[in-house]
């Protein structure tokens, strides 16, 4: 292969688009800029809205611990709906199904060791398959403990008592630390509860309304100034407001 | 073997604050110059809609803006006597990615440093001794002053709209304004932006306790602002998705909205993206960079040689830069020997939680550097003689979101879960708020930045290693600024107060903030510096890093980027009148 200069004129010609240079046998992939501002349709990167419908990542018994797990973590009250009627646990799946399940983007080279706490978190495993393990764990310490019942058919109370061992560490999964599993469980919960509903979970802006957060709005200029009032509009989603939308 | 391209006058690596700033000057000036920037182009109208910028998933959580550490990150170890690894997953600090860098997702703090700041070392030994300084604190003096320096501070806050209230204009007190600012040669750009309950209720504090309160200055428009260049900023709506996200309404000072229109109309400039440098070339002396070679995103090579190379990356990927191209001599932490590297600093902050009574503090309503603080307590603005430190920090209320993911307070003793934590969760949203201290961080001979022995990058380059740790004077300061805070907040009468002085060790599990400084440090002496005080290469003439916080010798008690902007037209400046005429080292 000669080594020769990519032409300029070829570059020009690429304007604001995504080029290809090319140099003898070779095809340089990079974008060039030049000229102006470059504006193309279809470039934009909106979400994809999640949509109700089977599971994607939790098996049907995974699904019914998780759906449990999170109407305890988030119960319903005179407040508002639980964490299963909010959307969580689907908001849970449709994550895990996703690129943050896998850790994309996270640096993930070897070599793993246990470091000190300050040094932040250390292991291979991606959040889909700490999810996949601490659930067969959780599963199955429940099963030995409660005579062969699932998380599911146990009592709220039995439940509680369940998740309070596993956030204090008293409760040992088998080759899972139970801790972190329930902080990982805990986080993931409750961003599905507060999160836009596009995602998935804080179904009818549940979340929101708990703590009177106005969501997607973009513009307070006219209530900057108005001290000590309550905010009077009610929230609304990226997808705008739930009677907006087509009823499924 | 990399394509070779045809040679430019100025290659720019990394188009954030400083590329665009040193783009837009010299193609002014007739150069011509390529910038060369790893992550994707970014501008407003396509990727920052506000019609889904207000995504706090996506943006504030799994931080869809920011650099992806399998892409670059750092090893972190807190001493020497620890094996560093891998940050994996960026928590403490999010650097940038992409055109525009960390000018996207800043929340548009503009602080300038005090006049002493820049005569550090010569100011604490006269004021106190030279024994007041623990031995291994490495801070020394920048290698200009605050009254040249400036104008260029006045340069970049027009280019951005800053709002705020002057303190000193020319010398002249004024009141509203931080009565402890060095001069300015002129008022704000545009006037305050409005307070919410929560800054006015400090406000009103913080004058009871004996303080002088005073509006953040924000690079958030507080009205329509048309800057030198012609860009036009709108005014700002207070949605509060302002840190972490891009604006979407052209109301946040940023590359985006201040430089890159412009700078793209000149047809001698030419921005490339999703090419990553991987070294600066040297040619056979040493003495000279030639170019550098990027990859693109098929892993392809390229060689584009220029006469100039401005380093223009995020702070610390500068560094690594720096070292990976070896330019300057890498310090060494045993000996104390050697540049690049040497100096990394950062910034110690702390807050004081409260929970009031009765009030309706709507905390979404908010922008990114809207807020009221008192600057009583920063840098040697109070006398130091007996309190066992040295540096200091502003204060105050800056309330910058209400998104509830990350910020739904709960009284101390509440739950983490279940009815009870619903019930709090509930109760407390709308009137509890955080005031905070930002302080400085002075340099150690222990804290640096070197090339990590194990881990590699994805193109099989080390990784950068990180030592740092908070020193005790770090720690007594954080301590005295964080009861001095909670005195005024006992004035707001509080139900629940709750002091978070920063304690030891530094952890990565929090985040605190993105100012990762020094490393390449500008100075006016080739052992203890890597630039001259036009931000010049000692080693290499040809090679500038104009103004990233990596030329910082030391991280004082204001957020860097209004010194970083005007450090930026420092060196361009430098560059367009002397060494253009006269390429070779400026002194």
């Amino acid at each position: 292969m000669k080594p020769a200069a990519a032409t300029p004129s070829r570059r020009v010609l690429l304007t604001s688009a995504t080029a290809f240079l090319f140099s003898g046998t070779a095809v340089a992939r990079a974008r060039i800029l030049n000229g102006g501002m470059p504006w193309e349709a279809g470039t934009a990167t909106p979400p994809v809205p999640v949509r109700p419908g089977p599971w994607m990542f939790f098996t049907s018994d995974e699904a019914a611990l998780i759906e449990a797990a999170v109407d305890r973590l988030i119960p319903a009250d005179e407040r508002g709906p639980g964490g299963k009627e909010a959307g969580c646990a689907v908001f849970i799946d449709r994550q895990l199904a996703g690129p943050y399940g896998g850790a994309a983007g996270l640096y993930m080279r070897p070599p793993f060791m246990p470091g000190a706490s300050t040094q932040g978190y250390q292991s291979p495993d991606t959040p889909a398959a700490r999810y996949r393990q601490g659930l067969k764990a959780l599963a199955g310490y429940v099963r030995s403990a409660f005579s062969g019942k699932s998380f599911s058919n146990l009592d709220t109370a039995q439940q509680d008592e369940v998740l309070t061992g596993l956030e204090s560490g008293s409760i040992a999964l088998k080759d899972t630390k139970g801790a972190d599993f329930f902080a990982l469980l805990l986080q993931n919960t409750q961003e599905g509860f507060f999160a836009d509903p596009i995602y998935g979970g804080n179904r009818d802006m549940a979340g929101w309304k708990l703590v009177g957060f106005p969501g997607a709005r973009y513009d307070y200029r006219d209530w900057v100034g108005r001290h000590n009032e309550v905010y009077p509009l009610p929230p609304v989603s990226i997808m705008g407001r739930a009677e907006w939308t087509a009823k499924e | 073997m990399p394509r070779k391209l045809p040679p430019k006058d100025v290659v720019i690596i990394g188009l954030g604050w400083t590329g665009s700033i040193l783009g837009y000057e010299l193609a002014k000036a007739g150069l011509d110059v390529v910038a060369i920037e790893r992550g994707p182009w970014r501008d407003t109208a396509t990727d920052f809609p506000p019609g889904y910028s207000q995504d706090e998933l996506r943006y504030a959580v799994r931080l869809d803006l920011f650099l992806r550490p399998d892409q670059e990150t750092l090893t972190f170890r807190n001493n020497m006597n620890q094996t560093a690894l891998p940050i994996r997953n960026f928590v403490s600090f999010l650097p940038g990615n992409g055109v525009g860098g960390a000018g996207v997702h800043w929340n548009g703090q503009t602080w300038r440093f005090l006049p002493t700041d820049f005569r550090l070392r010569t100011h604490l030994e006269q004021r106190y001794g030279k024994d007041a300084l623990p031995a291994d604190m490495t801070i020394q003096d920048w290698p200009l002053s605050y009254d040249e320096i400036e104008p260029f501070y006045d340069r970049f806050e027009k280019l951005c709209g800053t709002s705020g209230k002057a303190g000193n204009i020319k010398g002249v007190k004024q009141s509203g304004g931080n009565p402890f600012e060095g001069w300015r040669s002129s008022e704000y750009p545009t006037p305050p932006l409005k307070q919410g309950l929560g800054a006015t209720l400090f406000a009103e504090a913080a004058r009871k306790t004996g303080h002088t309160p005073f509006p953040q200055p924000a690079s958030n428009m507080s009205e329509a602002y048309t800057n030198p260049l012609g860009m036009k900023l709108g005014q700002c709506t207070y949605c509060g998705f302002c840190e972490r996200f891009g604006c979407g309404n052209y109301s946040k000072a940023s590359p985006q909205t201040c430089v890159l229109p412009a700078l793209l109309r000149f047809p001698n400039f030419t921005a490339q993206t999703e090419s990553e440098v991987t070294r600066i070339n040297l040619d056979s002396t040493g003495k000279r960079a030639t170019g550098v070679t990027y990859v693109d995103t098929s892993g392809e090579e390229w060689e584009q040689p220029a006469n100039i190379v401005l380093v223009c990356a995020y702070a610390l990927f500068n560094v690594r830069l720096m070292l990976l191209s070896g330019i300057g001599k890498p310090y060494d932490a045993q000996t104390g020997q050697g540049v690049v590297g040497r100096n990394y600093a950062y910034q110690t902050t702390s807050s004081v939680a409260v929970i009031l009574k009765d009030k309706i503090l709507n905390p979404f309503i908010a922008t990114g550097a809207h807020g009221m603080i008192v600057d009583d307590y920063n840098g040697d603005n109070f006398d130091h003689a007996g309190l066992g430190f040295v540096g200091g920090g502003y204060m105050g209320m800056g309330q910058t979101n209400g998104r509830p993911i990350s910020t739904r307070p709960v009284p101390s003793g509440t739950p983490k879960w279940g009815a009870r934590w619903k019930k709090a969760t509930s109760e407390t949203y709308n009137r509890a708020m955080s005031l905070s201290t930002h302080a400085s961080s002075y340099s150690y001979k222990d804290c640096y930045l070197d090339l990590d022995p194990s881990y590699r990058d994805r193109l099989g380059r080390p990784l950068m290693r990180m030592t740092f740790d908070f020193h005790e004077n770090e720690l007594k300061m954080s301590a005295f600024l964080t009861e001095r805070l909670a005195e005024i907040a006992k004035a707001l009468d509080p139900v629940e107060l709750t002091k978070n002085p920063r304690k030891g060790p530094y952890t990565l599990n929090a985040y605190q903030t993105t100012h990762n400084t020094g490393g390449t440090v500008m100075g006016g002496d080739p052992a203890n510096s890597v630039l001259n005080r036009y931000c010049q290469s000692w080693d290499v003439h040809n090679v500038f890093i104009p103004g990233g916080a990596s030329v910082f010798p030391q991280n004082h008690g204001y957020n860097p980027t209004d010194t970083v902007g005007a450090l930026a037209y420092w060196t361009a400046d430098a560059i367009k009148d002397r060494y253009l005429r006269n390429p070779g080292p400026l002194m």
